[in-house]
């Protein structure tokens, strides 16, 4: 065991895998670490004929899929997503085991790989989970050693082949016969296909899996036709529906209400808002307010801005048909109209994660980002932030771009209610530190303000507009006046998951509740 | 009572809600009225009664007017509901179904004697009669004038339509006269008028309209239950660009009236005595609250 900078107890070593643990947002350099892209094996195909082999299981048997391999899927039709487990159930028929798993995120729909699990199917998770399995592994009723990555450090790492994908499995909403496919059209339809442009650039197979396939060519492409080995067909990939991950309302709640309007305070402050402005919020009610107001600001004051960013929703959309921004970068759609959205609008750009938010290449899109507005299942006194456990100890929730989008931003704005079912969410520490608090700028809850150290400017600014800026001790000493200190939750020593920083560093560990 | 504090949005809050009451504190209204009176039903009165008085013992750093809706003092419950909230120092006591000077002066004696009792300042406590039935309307400026603790008059529609046996609408013309003849009676009386509520919390445009009317008819604030209104009702009663320049050249010209040792002054031919002075100090207050100035008032500039 090693200890980080931020205090945490990491293993050297984790399912045979050497980790370096977190030491700050900028200790790690491409370069000095000899880090590679990865490579594969150059292939050829004189042939023009069809790739459809037919269905999934053909499809594994000619992706020569065997024992011990890693596989990936996309998460673009998220809680609606039916490939992966058709997927593994396939997979186990075929006698193959010890798969590792590396998807771009796993929802709760995916609880039918539980049994899978147990059976030896799979071994692995090179990814974060959100929901019941990361529940059972953090009980301990489930073995399943576990890395989560934000959504850029995960393009990091299929990029730089620390996590080399055998076999990519993409779900292709909108394919030919001959491997080109786009996520904008088709009964499936999820938009941006974000996520599986890594996966289809670097992984050593590439499976275009579709329930809709097109007379050649389908066009426009998202991914093309040359770096696709295999095309399978199947009934239906999923439901389209169930992306929506959130409400898709403004809160109508008067406290959600006051922490949207404090976050657009602090926005107004910043002195981004004006020509040029680049904003990034997720779903979810309170964000959704916020980024009413932003688009009221906008309007009254007549700002162009230049870019939304992130998943993209239907206000977001809106706010681009409007003529309030110049585009929108898109790494994945958050509700049908985005969906709608991104087949019909160029200034609607798809945007591979690793476009996105990767660390290690010529510049992410987050870098360009100037405010952006980040959730929180608990926040700690030195502004380090947890998504991804919850104050019962439970790993519930994948890390998304938080950590990305917060070391990018140049004002990452945390919004949160100060209490969550009788328990404080501002306090002394984290369960889990997802996102180190030196990337994070302001803290917004409804009691109050707290700025990071590194942003005296903002702080004075909302500070001479009457905002309730507050010391973020004081935020934490008024909740706990109210809720009473939390008692922390028992862990056993025994380390079930690592929570991977963007860089790979190792930034923190899950361990299993005790009982 | 000559009492200018602004009060431009009224936020009931029912006793009975644990939830709604803790977040008291934060919103951004300018009064709360803790209700025990119609938000309340038969069986919760004793529970609400207790919760409210425990609410405001743990509430300590007040930074806004606390009014305790009482039921009426004719009920069962409403000289328990004094007893219980009095040692809690509210601001006020919102006095529902005030229809005569008659009533008004009998919680007046309720309170002077738990004041002379508890050794505090007569008139600590302060009263905002509800006038909401045809009589109290008609009774209105004797209601204002029986007793030197009453700030305002709140004008309540729900029970004033219903004792007129008429339906309530978003237009507002059936609740012209009587907001015309509370304004008349408070303004006589030197005090302020407060009006209903909107209760419509979906339809914010008519809010807007309904609030624009009333600030049009003289009323400085009005009543409210739903956090999600305060905003609005705030922009209206923002005053003007204008308006604030206008309050800060009445307040520099009396300022300097003050140093040459005169209390009236002149600012652009016309005189600036008192009057003029309050309301410019009520303007600059609802600018500050706004945030349309920097600087708080210094309300000791209409004494000099």
């Amino acid at each position: 065991m090693a200890r980080n900078s931020l205090g945490r107890e990491i293993p050297e070593i984790f399912n045979g895998k050497r980790y370096i643990p977190y030491r700050d947002p900028h200790a790690i350099e491409p370069e000095t670490f000899h880090f590679q892209r990865a490579s594969r094996v150059l292939k050829r195909n004189y042939s023009g004929s069809s790739k459809v082999v037919g269905g999934l299981r053909e499809a594994i048997v000619a992706s020569g899929l065997k024992d011990g391999m890693t596989i990936s899927t996309h998460h673009h039709l998220r809680n609606g997503d039916r490939l992966l487990n058709d997927l593994v159930r396939e997979i186990d028929a075929l006698g193959i085991r010890d798969i590792k798993i590396a998807s771009s995120s796993i929802h709760i729909v995916h609880a039918e790989l539980i049994p899978y699990i147990r059976k030896g199917v799979i071994t692995a998770l090179e990814c974060g989970v959100n929901g019941p399995i990361g529940e059972q592994i953090s009980k301990g009723e489930l073995t399943c050693p576990i890395v989560v990555r934000s959504h850029g450090g995960r393009a990091r790492s299929v990029i730089s082949g620390e996590v080399p994908i055998d076999v990519a499995f993409l779900a292709a909403p909108c394919c030919d016969e001959y491997g080109n496919f786009n996520g904008f059209y088709g009964p499936s339809a999820c938009g941006s296909l974000g996520y599986a442009l890594v996966d289809a650039q670097y992984a050593r197979k590439v499976v275009a899996v579709t329930d809709h396939l097109v007379p050649y060519p389908a066009l426009p492409f998202s991914v093309a036709q040359n770096i696709v080995d295999i095309v399978a067909t199947v009934d239906s990939l999923g439901d389209p529906r169930k992306i929506v991950s959130s409400t898709t309302q403004l809160t109508k709640d008067p406290m959600g209400l006051l922490i949207a309007k404090y976050a657009a305070t602090v926005i107004d402050s910043s002195g981004y808002l004006k020509n040029g402005f680049s904003f990034q919020t997720g779903t979810g009610g309170i964000s959704l307010a916020v980024a009413g107001h932003v688009r009221d600001m906008m309007r009254a004051r007549r700002i162009k801005g230049s870019f939304g960013c992130g998943g993209i929703t239907g206000f977001f959309v809106d706010m681009l048909d409007e003529g309030l921004f110049e585009g929108l970068f898109d790494v994945q759609c958050f509700d049908l109209k985005a969906v709608e959205s991104i087949g019909r609008n160029r200034k609607h750009q798809e945007m591979s994660a690793g476009l996105y938010a990767n660390p290690f290449n010529m510049g992410a899109v987050v870098n360009r980002l100037d405010c952006a507005i980040l959730s929180a299942t608990e926040i700690d006194v030195d502004f380090n932030v947890n998504v991804n456990t919850e104050s019962s100890g439970l790993l519930l929730h994948n890390t998304g771009g938080h950590c990305d989008v917060a070391k990018g931003a140049k004002v990452s704005i945390i919004v949160c209610p100060s209490i969550r079912g009788r328990l404080p969410m501002v306090r002394d520490e984290v369960t889990t530190i997802t996102t180190p608090g030196e990337t994070v700028g302001v803290v917004v809850t409804e009691r109050g303000i707290a700025v990071n150290d590194h942003l005296p400017e903002l702080k004075a600014e909302l500070i001479r507009r009457r905002a309730p800026v507050k010391d973020i001790h004081d935020l934490r000493d008024e909740i706990y006046a109210a809720t009473g200190a939390p008692k922390p939750v028992e862990f056993t020593d025994e380390v079930v998951g690592l929570i991977e920083y963007l860089d790979g560093t190792i930034i923190d560990t899950v361990r299993t509740v005790r009982a | 009572m000559t009492d200018s504090r602004l009060r431009r949005t009224m936020l009931y809050v029912p006793g009975n809600m644990p939830s709604m009451l803790q977040n008291v504190p934060l919103f951004k209204c300018d009064s709360v009225i803790l209700d025990l009176e119609d938000a309340v039903n038969y069986a919760e009165k004793d529970a609400a009664r207790n919760l409210v008085r425990r609410f405001l013992s743990t509430w300590k750093e007040r930074d806004k007017e606390v009014l305790v809706r009482i039921n009426p003092l004719h009920t069962e419950w409403g000289r328990d509901d004094l007893a219980a909230i009095l040692p809690e120092m509210p601001d006020a006591i919102r006095l529902p179904m005030c229809e005569t000077a008659e009533q008004a002066l009998e919680l007046d004696a309720e309170l002077t004697q738990y004041e002379s009792a508890q050794g505090l300042a007569t008139g600590r406590f302060a009263i905002l009669p509800s006038i909401e039935t045809v009589k109290s309307v008609l009774n209105a400026y004797a209601i204002a004038t029986s007793s030197k603790r009453i700030f305002g008059l709140a004008f309540g529609a729900e029970d004033y339509t219903a004792s007129m046996g008429i339906a309530r609408t978003n237009s507002g013309e059936d609740l012209m006269h009587p907001r015309m003849m509370i304004v008349m009676a408070a303004k006589a009386a030197g005090i302020q008028a407060i009006d209903t509520v909107f209760s419509d919390v979906g339809d914010m445009d008519a809010l807007r309209r309904e609030t624009e009317l009333v600030k049009r008819l003289g009323y400085t604030g009005k009543c409210l239950v739903n956090p999600r209104q305060i905003d609005i009702i705030h922009e209206v009663f923002a005053p003007k660009q204008e308006e604030i320049d206008y309050a800060q050249e009445v307040v520099e010209a009396i300022r300097q009236a003050h140093e040459s040792g005169t209390g009236v002054a002149s600012l652009r031919g016309r005189m600036v005595d008192a009057p003029i002075v309050k309301r410019a100090l009520h303007t600059l207050r609802a600018a500050y609250a706004q945030g349309l100035t920097d600087t708080p008032v210094d309300e000791e500039i209409l004494h000099g």
